[in-house]
C-alpha cells in the first residue's frame, strides 16, 4: 500500500454519495465545455478579425442597404487601400435547418480582402471564368459531402430570382483557412451574377469590407468615412471588423458575460455539494482519523490527506466531465450551422485544468484544516 | 492460543529489566468543562522498568486512560513532566511528537480502531507508511507481524469478516510491526470474551517475556490484570496501591 491507496481507499466508503457527488462534477466540467465552445463560437469572428480591415454599413442598420458607387469612393479617400462589397443572401439550401452563410462577392476583390482563404489557383481561375460560380469552406463542403463541380440549388428567402424560383450555382471551388480558427464555413458567388438576376434592389449592397493603409490609422479611416457620407442619402457607420463581428454576436445578447455567469453559478453549486460530501466524509471518520494521528501521522500529514482525497475526487469526476465536453466539442457544431467555429480552445483546456484544482482545494480546505485541528484524544473517543 | 515469537526484529530477552524506561514526574492534568475545572491527574509520579507488563486499574474517572495518553504522547500534561526512553516528550513540538510516537508506541485500543475499508495487511502496514521503508520491506514487517499473532492467514481479509477476538490481534499485529519500546493497551480486553481475552493477554504477556517490550495495560478486569508483572490501582488521579500481580 501506498500512501496514495490510502486516499484511494477514503473512496471505497459511501460508493452511492461519492458517485453523486463525482457525477455532479463531470456534469459541472462538462458544461463547461460546452460553454466554453459556444462561447468561442460567438467570439471568433472577433479573434480572427483583421486589424487592418473595416466594416461600412448603413448607418440605421445592416439591413438597410449602400450605393454601389461608395465603393469607388472610398478607395480615393485617404488611408483606404481596398475595398470590396458584400451582402447577406439568405437563402435555404434544401430545409431551413441547413443554415450556412450565403454572400454574393467580387471574386478576385474578395480574396484579395481575406488573404487568409486558401484558394487553389485552377479553382480561383474557374471562379473567374465561371458566371454561376461559386466557392465554399472547407468545413462546410465537408457538411454538405460537396465535391468540385457539384450543383447546388439555394431557394430564396430575400432575393427571388428574376427567371427560375431558386438560384443555381455550380461549385467551382473549395478554400482552406490559414489558420484553425479561420471561417471556412461560407458560401461565396459572384457579386455580377447577383446583380444580373435579382429582382429588386440593383446597384444596392449589403456593407463593405475596407483595408486600410495603418491599421494604428484604422480609427481616424473610419470617422473620415462616415464623415464622408454625412448628410448623403444612405449615411454609413464605420467600425473595425472585430467590432462588427461582436456586435453581430452581440445582437443575442454578452454572450461571453451570460457564460461567464453560468459558470459562475455551476461552480459555486459544485463547490457546496464538494464541500459538503468532503465535510461529511471528515466527520463520519473522525475517529479514523484521531487513529492515524494516534499511529504518528502529523497534522500536516492529516491535512494534506484530506485536502488530497478532495483534489482526487475533483482530479478524477473533472477530468472526465472535460474530456467529454472536449470530445463533444470535437465533434463540431451540433446546431446545423449556426455556430461554426465551435471548438474548444487550447486555452481553455489550461483554464478548465485550474478550475479543477481550485475545485479539489476549495471544497477540501474545511474540512481538511477541521481534521488537522483535531485533538487526537477527543478523536479516538468520538462514536 | 499458542503463540509464536521468532521475528528476527523483535529481539528475545534474557536479561534482567532493570533501567527505567517510563518515568511521569509530579504530572497534573486539568480538563475544563464550561466553567469547571476537573483534576483528572494530581500530581501522580510513576517510574515503569524496561520490559515491565504494568497492568493500571481503577474506577471510571480515575484518570488511568488519561495517564496513558500522556505516556503515549497523544495528551500533554498540565504540569509535570513525562520522559520516555530518555526523551521528554512532553516539552516535543506535535510534529516531532507524532514521529516519535510512530518509531517509539504501539497502540492497543479496546474497539480495535482498523480502518473498516483496509484490509488486516493494509492495517498492519499503516504505521509503516511514515517509515523510509521499501514497499518490500514493509510486506516482510507486516507478514512477521500477522504471523507472530497468527493470522497470516487471514491477511486479505476486511475488519468485518474477522471476528472480535481476530480483529484484536490484528491491532497487536499494528501496534508491533514497527517494534516499537512501549506498547500501550487501552482495555484490550474489554470487548472479548474470556476466553478470547486471555488468548490476547497471551499475547501482550509474551511481547513483555520473551521480547522485552514494555507494555501498560489499563483494564477493569482483576483477572486481566491478574496476567501483569505489577498491578497499579488508581482512584481520583492518583496511584493508590501497587501490588506485584
Amino acid at each position: 500500500m501506498t500512501r496514495l491507496g490510502l486516499l484511494a481507499a477514503g473512496f471505497k466508503r459511501h460508493r452511492l454519495r461519492l458517485l453523486l457527488t463525482g457525477l455532479s462534477i463531470v456534469v459541472a466540467f462538462l458544461l463547461f465545455g460546452v460553454l466554453v465552445a459556444v462561447r468561442q463560437a460567438f467570439a471568433a469572428g472577433v479573434s480572427v478579425a483583421g486589424r487592418d480591415r473595416l466594416v461600412v454599413r448603413h448607418r440605421i442598420s445592416i439591413i438597410q442597404l449602400l450605393p454601389e458607387s461608395y465603393e469607388a469612393e472610398m478607395e480615393k479617400l485617404p488611408g483606404v487601400v481596398d475595398a470590396t462589397p458584400a451582402s447577406w443572401f439568405g437563402g435555404i439550401y434544401q430545409d431551413p435547418k441547413n443554415f450556412f452563410g450565403q454572400f454574393p462577392v467580387k471574386p478576385e476583390e474578395y480574396l484579395r480582402m481575406y488573404p487568409e482563404f486558401r484558394l487553389p489557383p485552377e479553382q480561383k481561375a474557374a471562379w473567374l471564368a465561371t458566371r454561376t460560380g461559386a466557392v465554399a469552406g472547407r468545413k462546410l463542403a465537408d457538411r454538405f459531402h460537396w465535391k468540385v463541380g457539384t450543383r447546388i440549388p439555394i431557394q430564396p428567402t430575400i432575393w427571388i430570382p428574376k427567371k427560375d424560383s431558386s438560384w443555381q450555382f455550380d461549385l467551382v471551388g473549395i478554400y482552406d483557412g490559414a489558420q484553425k480558427e479561420t471561417d471556412t464555413s461560407r458560401f461565396l458567388f459572384r457579386q455580377d451574377y447577383f446583380e444580373e438576376n435579382r429582382r429588386f434592389a440593383s446597384g444596392m449592397i449589403g456593407w463593405y469590407y475596407i483595408r486600410v493603409a495603418d491599421p494604428k490609422r484604422a480609427a481616424a479611416v473610419a470617422q473620415s468615412i462616415d464623415d464622408h457620407f454625412t448628410n448623403s442619402s444612405a449615411e454609413t457607420k464605420t467600425e473595425t471588423e472585430g467590432a462588427f463581428a461582436q456586435g453581430f454576436a452581440n445582437q443575442m445578447g454578452n454572450i461571453g458575460a451570460i457564460v461567464t455567469a453560468i459558470l459562475s453559478a455551476v461552480f459555486f453549486t459544485i463547490l457546496l455539494v464538494a464541500g459538503n460530501t468532503m465535510a461529511q466524509t471528515v466527520r463520519e471518520r473522525t475517529q479514523e482519523l484521531g487513529v492515524l494521528k494516534a499511529l504518528g501521522f502529523s497534522n500536516a500529514e492529516v491535512l494534506a490527506m484530506v485536502l488530497g482525497e478532495s483534489c482526487l475526487l475533483a482530479g478524477t469526476a473533472g477530468l472526465i466531465g472535460l474530456g467529454l465536453g472536449f470530445a463533444l466539442a470535437a465533434g463540431g457544431d451540433p446546431t446545423g450551422g449556426y455556430l461554426p467555429n465551435f471548438m474548444f480552445p487550447a486555452k481553455d483546456l489550461l483554464l478548465g485544468a485550474a478550475l479543477i484544482l481550485l475545485l479539489g482545494v476549495a471544497a477540501g480546505a474545511l474540512p481538511a484544516l477541521q481534521a488537522m485541528r483535531l485533538r487526537t484524544v477527543d478523536a479516538l473517543r468520538r462514536e | 492460543m499458542t503463540v509464536s515469537m521468532s521475528h528476527p526484529s523483535l529481539v528475545p530477552v534474557t536479561a534482567g529489566h532493570s533501567a527505567t524506561l517510563a518515568r511521569v514526574r509530579g504530572v497534573a492534568k486539568d480538563f475544563r468543562r464550561g466553567a469547571e475545572v476537573v483534576h483528572v491527574l494530581r500530581g501522580l509520579d510513576l517510574e515503569v522498568p524496561r520490559g515491565e507488563f504494568l497492568a493500571l486499574m481503577g474506577p471510571s474517572g480515575s484518570g488511568k486512560s488519561t495517564l496513558l495518553n500522556l505516556l503515549g504522547g497523544l495528551d500533554r500534561p498540565s504540569a509535570g513532566s513525562v520522559e520516555v526512553g530518555g526523551e521528554q516528550i512532553d516539552r516535543l513540538s506535535e510534529r516531532a511528537l507524532a514521529r516519535w510516537r510512530a518509531r517509539h508506541v504501539g497502540l492497543v485500543f479496546q474497539f480495535y480502531n482498523l480502518l473498516p475499508v483496509l484490509s488486516a495487511a493494509k492495517n498492519v502496514e499503516l504505521p509503516l507508511l511514515l517509515t523510509p521503508l521499501s514497499r518490500a520491506q514493509r510486506k516482510r514487517q507486516v507478514a512477521t507481524a500477522l504471523a507472530l499473532v497468527e493470522l497470516e492467514h487471514r491477511a486479505g481479509h476486511l475488519p468485518r469478516q474477522l471476528s472480535g477476538g481476530e480483529q484484536q490481534r490484528v491491532g497487536i499485529a499494528r501496534a508491533i510491526v514497527t517494534d516499537p519500546t512501549l506498547i500501550l493497551a487501552d482495555e484490550p480486553t474489554g470487548d472479548l470474551d474470556r476466553k478470547t481475552g486471555d488468548g490476547i493477554l497471551d499475547l501482550l504477556s509474551a511481547l513483555s517475556r520473551d521480547h522485552g517490550k514494555t507494555v501498560v495495560m489499563v483494564t477493569h478486569d482483576p483477572h486481566a490484570a491478574g496476567r501483569a508483572g505489577r498491578v497499579l490501582h488508581m482512584v481520583d488521579g492518583q496511584l493508590s496501591t501497587e501490588m506485584a500481580a
